[in-house]
């Protein structure tokens, strides 16, 4: 008999998640139906590749490759990225042609590019996305601003949701404006609560608001339409996804999208403290935002972006006390419960690594840009699987010789021991096809464990 | 006795050197004195993120204070202050490309060693480039980016360069997130910069200034 999730100890219930995401359901939630039985074994071994190097107990059998693209399959299928963002149809396409073209053991899915159409009805403002604001050739990007104040971090602390429906979310998306109005939930407690709070659902901006909202909703479920039955497809084809949803540290949920770089800058001088207890506030949150994810899609693997704590954003002081302990504390949180966190250290992280290899080994996999593999091998990659590294410039201006090369040093310098997968480094737009192919190719041919 | 501003705005006191300019200008001091210590400020800040003895949040913070002071003294100033400024530079973010963080570090960096920076923001078209060196006869070109459809942006903004008759006019250095040496010969710019130091000695070798 199957233990139930309270029994079970956190290995035991990373075993579980692994196992669920050995063996898929489809959209439908019915078990998935593989091609043949050759398509369920790719499957299988690819999986079993990926989580021998990510638990680092047993020797995979050979090194595993991913291609984890931005909107490189895009260009590659001749669409752009804004008919990607609109054509849901043309957008499987494009990923469908990837994955079976370069035939990854992991890769990310068809969910990058997200729909464009929600955004519009929304009036989605943090982001340009190709075609509003930026061309439908590019791909889209944030854009920064202090969505909080100053002065808003007791609004955060004292209700993080309702800051989020009645301040936030109104100042990202035009259509929400009305929810500015809204009122406090919690006041529904009684017979007055009812008719008093409820006034604000009558008004007009309200209504219209949630009339976008619905909108918004109905387009989400016409794109994850294409995308689930997409994802049957290429799970039967023998293709896994390698993460299940995300979540994010603390200081980068205050520096990215609340507060900015420039404002969570100041805030750690002028007001630490208030920063410190907004970041102990969220990471529960972040957590729960995890855990979710892996317990709904049966699957491990959580992605976690890093940005603001890269080298030199910070310093080492600075790292260790705004960054690391509440990012730590989120990692923590997800391994306590089977899940394996999924940082992705875009950029250069070298000066942080030392500090970021105290976290339990084979319990997490970290995706490397630019640091310094070799140094990171020898502290983090003691502790944790890494993947990546291979550079987005010589995949886009170099020769296929070139990457080969740059593979077998890497795969040389890292793989030893397990531990180690071969990975573009940072998520691309341009590169060229021969060197991604190249790269997996040869990940593939030299990366065999004898 | 009044406390040094130039080292209390380098230390990043900010409460300290609002004290000490208002008691400045209490004392109608000259404003262009008081600004021109804030000025060598800065100039520490600068040197200290070289040394990496400050990083980035150090830098921001060096700049929100020098903006309260700066509007603190402007009401003051009858006649604009005219820095010394050692050579002219065109800097932006290449077309489809909106980052500006590590753009602005270099500006600031390439500002607090005394360049004259034309800042032409993010997502510059290449004829803005083209028109803003014609305009201001500027003997260095920086060209930013993130993201990995620089690599062409890049490449058309020294193209055009170079179809406008001026590439033998000026230095170009390029630089951000997914820049090396192999994207400096793709684009035919003349150097890649790690970093914001990298730019300012860049600069500083091509107009000879020590």
């Amino acid at each position: 008999m199957e233990r139930k999730l309270g029994e079970m100890s956190p290995d035991e219930k990373q075993e579980a998640l692994f196992a669920r995401w050995l063996s898929p359901k489809d959209s439908q939630g019915k078990d998935l139906k593989f091609q043949s039985p050759q398509t369920e074994k790719a499957y299988k071994d690819r999986v079993t590749r990926i989580k021998d190097a990510i638990q680092m107990k047993k020797l995979p059998d050979r090194v595993p490759v991913f291609a984890c693209p931005s909107f490189f399959p895009m260009y590659y299928a001749g669409i752009t990225p804004q008919e990607s963002m609109y054509d849901y149809a043309k957008c499987c396409m494009a990923f469908k042609k990837f994955i079976m073209d370069f035939k990854p053991d992991g890769h990310l899915g068809a969910y990058v590019p997200g729909t464009g159409r929600a955004l519009e009805i929304l009036d989605y403002k943090l982001y340009s996305w190709p075609g509003h604001g930026v061309s439908p050739d590019a791909s889209y990007q944030a854009n920064e601003g202090e969505y909080m104040k100053a002065n808003e971090y007791d609004a955060l602390i004292d209700d993080p949701s309702n800051f989020f429906s009645n301040i936030y979310l109104p100042r990202v998306f035009g259509a929400l404006e009305g929810f500015k109005m809204l009122p406090a939930l919690t006041g529904i407690l009684e017979m007055y609560g009812v008719a008093l709070n409820f006034i604000p659902f009558g008004l007009p901006p309200v209504q219209a608001a949630y009339k976008a909202f619905f909108e918004a909703g109905a387009e989400a479920l016409k794109w994850i339409g294409a995308i689930g039955a997409w994802n049957d497809e290429i799970f039967a084809a023998g293709f896994p996804i390698i993460v299940a949803g995300y979540s994010k540290a603390p200081f980068d949920v205050l520096g990215d999208t609340l507060r900015g770089t420039r404002g969570i800058m100041l805030d750690m001088y002028r007001q630490p403290d208030k920063l410190l207890e907004a970041m102990d506030r969220i990471t529960p949150l972040m957590i729960k935002m995890g855990l979710g994810a892996a317990q709904m899609s049966g699957h491990p693997l959580i992605f976690m972006p890093l940005h603001k704590g890269a080298d030199g954003f910070l310093s080492d002081a600075q790292f260790k006390k705004f960054y690391w302990p509440t990012f730590r504390k989120v990692m923590m949180g997800l391994i306590a419960e089977g899940a394996v966190p999924m940082p992705a250290a875009e950029g250069h992280w070298t000066t942080r690594m030392e500090v970021m290899q105290d976290i339990p080994k084979g319990k997490t996999l970290w995706m490397i840009d630019q640091s310094d593999i070799a140094a990171a091998k020898k502290t983090l990659g003691k502790v944790a699987c890494m993947f990546g590294n291979v550079p987005s410039d010589l995949l886009a201006v170099g020769t296929p010789q070139k990457v080969k090369d740059y593979v077998k040093n890497l795969i040389d310098t890292c793989a030893k021991g397990g531990g180690f997968i071969v990975s573009n480094g940072a998520f691309f737009d341009q590169a060229k096809v021969e060197n991604v192919k190249a790269m997996v190719d040869f990940a593939k041919e030299y990366g065999v464990y004898k | 006795m009044a406390k040094d501003l130039v080292k209390t705005l380098a230390d990043l006191k900010e409460q300290e050197v609002i004290k000490i300019v208002e008691d400045r200008l209490k004392a109608n001091e000259d404003p262009l004195k008081i600004l021109e210590d804030a000025r060598k400020g800065m100039e520490i800040v600068g040197k200290r993120f070289a040394s990496s003895e400050y990083f980035v949040p150090d830098l921001v913070y060096s700049g929100e204070i020098l903006r309260t002071v700066t509007e603190m003294v402007k009401p003051k100033l009858s006649k604009a202050g005219e820095i010394k400024r050692v050579g002219k530079i065109v800097f932006g973010t290449v077309a489809g490309d909106i980052h500006d963080i590590g753009k602005d570090i270099v500006v600031f960096m390439l500002d607090v060693n005394g360049f004259e920076v034309y800042d032409l923001g993010v997502d510059v078209p290449v004829q803005k480039f083209v028109d803003k060196i014609k305009e201001t006869g500027a003997p260095i070109v920086g060209l930013s980016g993130f993201l990995t459809l620089a690599f062409d942006s890049m490449k058309q903004t020294v193209d055009a360069i170079k179809a406008a008759g001026l590439r033998d006019k000026v230095k170009i250095m390029i630089g951000g997130g997914q820049m090396s040496d192999e994207i400096k010969n793709y684009t035919d710019a003349d150097a890649y910069g790690k970093d914001a130091m990298a730019g300012v000695s860049l600069a500083k070798k091509w107009l000879g200034v020590k």
